[in-house]
């Protein structure tokens, strides 16, 4: 089989052709960035976020009428003892605010007691002292909160002394690049000593820039329950959901009329797939239109092969009454496909790299790696085989008498 | 003749069905994709206040400190307490409302209801009249009830109906996080999106239930929500204490009438500023904004990138099956070289040939639109069902279903331009020869 006269046949076709291979790469092009798109969504749900999801619930109770400062704190206690007295938990705490909520607060933190220093905006959290274990945190260095160190919510804002802060290792390699940060100093809210490293801690939820996601530091303060949302760490995640209504039901028998409802409450794991549900439909979405996208194509090559085969009948029915056998007529039509795939497959390269160089321009994307080109050209060139195999053996079936017919 | 040409193309596309489904199928599909995600944009970057947003502005001073400054810079997106007063009290406006969002505790005093929180605006007075709210029963309050820190509350039809079965309760008391507040305002449904106004507490199908004076909240300490930035030493607040004198945290929209006053309006915003910086208060030199409503949604980026990612995408994919169709046309045309050769012969001349065909792309394309309106129905139910805050905004509108046929046809008459002119050069003698 020569692939000049294929070549040379494919020419006295050129608009059909040219159709063909610009479907192709048209294809090649939308389904190379739509694959790279799944892929960036997909790492962006894996991220994790340092805190031990399978074994975290969340349990928010609002007020109805505001009570003193003194006596919502005193409420606050006994809602945690009776929290963690509940089967099953190892720990509760109040913290604010909440991994996958709808808030995250920032503070500008500096590295001199200077307002027109630098500054960074840093998400922080705010949390008693069972915070780490609850959430299950790992200390890289330092050490965590004393039981002394704990200070309340108002003493926070009103008062500029000396608060310790833990901060996340991504942080601390930002602000102290080589150095062991555990005994360094910052200055949020007054000075703070950093007393310990943890291994990763994230923002609640992605605000601003991407590069600061890993940036997180913890404060030491015991919020009433108004402040904040309890936190409980279950021991076996099969029970998490009964722990949620146990805990409800506790809540409820303890204290005034408060707003106690189950739609304030979650298992971390649930709330981490909510907080993901538009990449998720964004994946499926973009999942759906490649499949689309390469049915729409192999259509196309069905339809337009199947009409060159009607339309060389007399041809192939010559070629197999001089000898070629029913193989060599198939194979002639496959490798006919082969050509064109290639060439479709080659324009969408270009395709798929400009329109790369598009998105990264108007979203925030990275570069289209190389590794999407060969996947994108094998995808097509399989497909393409696959199309092309009913109307090649359709061809092959020509019988060689068709030659002495007039057409 | 266009009769004719008709019945010529349903026989043609009758007789080669498969040929015919194929491209009625691709049609259908990109047609159906492009016109789902179009209808979500158009929904999503739609006008809040059809007819009055012309007239609305948002200003933006800069109260900020030296720290962090470049000349590009934009000035802060709210306003301090200090600064909302000075411009509300300064009316240099037709209308002006300064505002916060919130979420209040309400206690029904039907013992069957257990108390709920619903979502406030803090708002003045004129933030009725500015924004053209429907008003079902009763009225807003005055400036004098601004200054007054009146316990006086607009509830939205929805409250209304949850709690007094949809009656006319202007003159009812409603327990608002302990205090009691006199109903004065029923609104009818009003829910604009976005929800302009203050994009910090969710952009679009967010509405609150309550609005009240906003003395009466900062007397209260009801409690706030949505953005707080601050700068220097200022401190966010706490459930008793305001933010700092050093934080934006108030909304601020003005209403103007006519190009001379935004002029003149804007004028005035940099006299604030410099007024303010020469008592001390201002660090930076006057930077000042004074977008219009649309020109402050687009400024926000509301509309989310990744429907506008799917938009292209799904004109990608149109563009495709549109090749695609080009493709199937073009052989089936040419399929057809010998009758179009035997009426060439007879005497039709290529340009009515070229209008035989373009009309049988034609009824390929509308009943290909046929197809696409059905697929993007099913597209926006699919949509529908997701639990973006926007998603259940997805309907197909009438002017929306219009596009859906102006752009089947007009793809479909630009696939079909290349196959027929294509099968209009068959030389007649050449097809009848072979036959």
């Amino acid at each position: 089989m020569h692939l000049r006269h294929i070549l040379r046949a494919l020419g006295r076709h050129r608009i059909a052709v040219g159709l063909l291979v610009l479907e192709i790469a048209f294809s090649c092009a939308v389904v190379c960035n739509a694959l790279f798109l799944i892929g960036t969504r997909l790492e962006r749900m894996q991220r994790p976020t340092g805190v031990d999801e399978m074994h975290v619930v969340e349990v928010g109770v609002r007020s109805v009428t505001p009570g003193t400062p003194e006596a919502t704190m005193a409420q606050t206690r006994t809602d945690l003892a009776r929290l963690r007295a509940l089967p099953g938990v190892s720990d509760a705490v109040v913290a604010n605010p909440t991994l996958f909520g709808d808030s995250v607060s920032f503070s500008s933190v500096r590295l001199r007691d200077d307002a027109k220093a630098p500054s960074l905006p840093v998400a922080q959290y705010f949390g008693g002292a069972p915070l780490a274990r609850t959430l299950g945190l790992k200390l890289a260095s330092g050490r965590w909160f004393r039981p002394d160190e704990f200070v309340g919510y108002d003493a926070l804002q009103n008062d500029t002394s000396a608060v310790p802060v833990i901060i996340s290792r991504a942080l601390a390699r930002h602000l102290f690049p080589g150095q062991d940060a555990a005994g360094q100093t910052i200055y949020a809210f007054g000075t703070n000593r950093v007393v310990g490293v943890v291994d990763r801690l994230v923002q609640p939820m992605d605000y601003g820039a991407a590069g600061g996601y890993d940036y997180a530091m913890m404060f030491p303060v015991d919020l009433p329950y108004s402040r904040g949302t309890y936190l409980m760490r279950v021991d076996d995640p099969a029970r998490r959901q009964a722990v949620i209504g146990q805990a409800l039901q506790a809540l409820k028998a303890n204290g005034p009329l408060r707003l106690i409802a189950p739609r304030y409450a979650t298992t971390l794991e649930a709330a981490r797939a909510k907080y993901y549900r538009n990449d998720r439909a964004m994946a499926w979405l973009l999942v759906g239109v490649s499949l689309l996208l390469l049915l729409v194509t192999a259509l196309g090559i069905v339809g337009l092969s199947s009409f060159w085969v009607g339309q060389r009948r007399r041809q192939i029915g010559i070629r197999r009454a001089i000898g070629a056998s029913r193989a060599d007529i198939r194979r002639y039509f496959q490798a006919e496909n082969f050509l064109i795939a290639t060439g479709g497959i080659a324009l969408g390269m270009a395709l798929a790299y400009g329109i790369n160089l598009v998105l990264m321009r108007h979203y925030e994307l990275g570069r289209l790696p190389g590794y999407y080109l060969p996947i994108g050209s094998v995808a097509l060139w399989v497909l393409g085989q696959l199309a092309v195999l009913g109307p090649a053996l359709r061809a092959a079936a020509v019988p060689p008498v068709v030659a002495t017919r007039a057409a | 003749m266009f009769q004719y040409y008709l019945d010529l193309a349903a026989r043609s596309l009758r007789r080669n069905k498969a040929l015919t489904a194929l491209m009625v199928l691709a049609i259908a599909l990109g047609i159906g994709a492009s016109i789902t995600t179009l209808t979500v944009l158009h929904v999503l970057s739609g006008d809040p206040l059809p007819g009055r947003s012309g007239v609305i502005y948002y200003p933006q001073i800069d109260p900020q400190d030296l720290r962090g400054m470049s000349p590009s810079k934009e000035p802060p997106s709210q306003l301090t307490l200090i600064d909302g007063m000075n411009l509300l009290h300064a009316a240099r406006a037709d209308r002006q409302a300064l505002m916060k969002g919130g979420e209040v505790p309400i206690q029904p005093e039907q013992s069957a209801l257990d108390p709920f929180y619903v979502d406030a605006r803090y708002t003045t007075a004129d933030f009725f009249a500015m924004f053209g709210t429907p008003f079902r029963f009763g009225h807003a309050w005055s400036a004098a009830d601004d200054e007054a820190k009146a316990r006086q509350v607009v509830i939205s039809r929805d409250l209304d109906e949850k709690l007094f079965g949809g009656a006319n309760s202007v003159g009812r008391t409603l327990r608002i996080s302990g205090t009691a507040f006199q109903i004065v305002g029923v609104l009818d449904h009003w829910q604009p999106n976005p929800h302009f106004y203050d994009l910090n507490t969710g952009s679009y199908a967010a509405g609150e239930q309550v609005f009240l004076p906003l003395q009466t909240m900062i007397d209260l300490h009801l409690s706030r929500d949505g953005s707080n930035d601050c700068w220097g030493n200022g401190g966010g607040g706490t459930d008793t204490l305001l933010p700092a004198d050093t934080c934006v945290w108030l909304q601020f929209w003005v209403q103007l009438d006519s190009p001379a006053k935004v002029e003149a309006y804007r004028q005035f915003l940099v006299h604030y500023s410099q007024e303010q910086k020469a008592l001390g208060r201002f660090q930076r030199p006057p930077n000042v904004r004074l977008r219009s409503l649309m020109q402050w949604l687009d400024y926000n980026g509301v509309v989310p990138d990744d429907v506008r990612l799917q938009t292209w995408l799904a004109f990608g994919f149109l563009a495709v099956c549109l090749v695609n169709t080009v493709g199937l046309m073009l052989a089936k045309f040419m399929r057809r070289a010998g009758e179009l050769g035997v009426r060439r012969a007879l005497g039709a001349s290529r340009r009515s040939l070229f209008a035989q065909l373009l009309v049988e792309a034609g009824v390929v394309g509308l009943v290909g639109g046929v197809g696409g309106a059905v697929l993007a129905l099913g597209g926006l139910w699919l949509v529908r069902q997701r639990s973006s805050d926007y998603a259940s905004l997805a309907h197909l509108d009438p002017s929306m279903l219009l596009t859906t046929f102006v752009l089947a046809l007009g793809a479909t008459l630009l696939a079909g331009l290349l196959p027929a002119w294509r099968a209009c050069q068959v030389a007649p003698a050449l097809q009848l020869k072979s036959h």
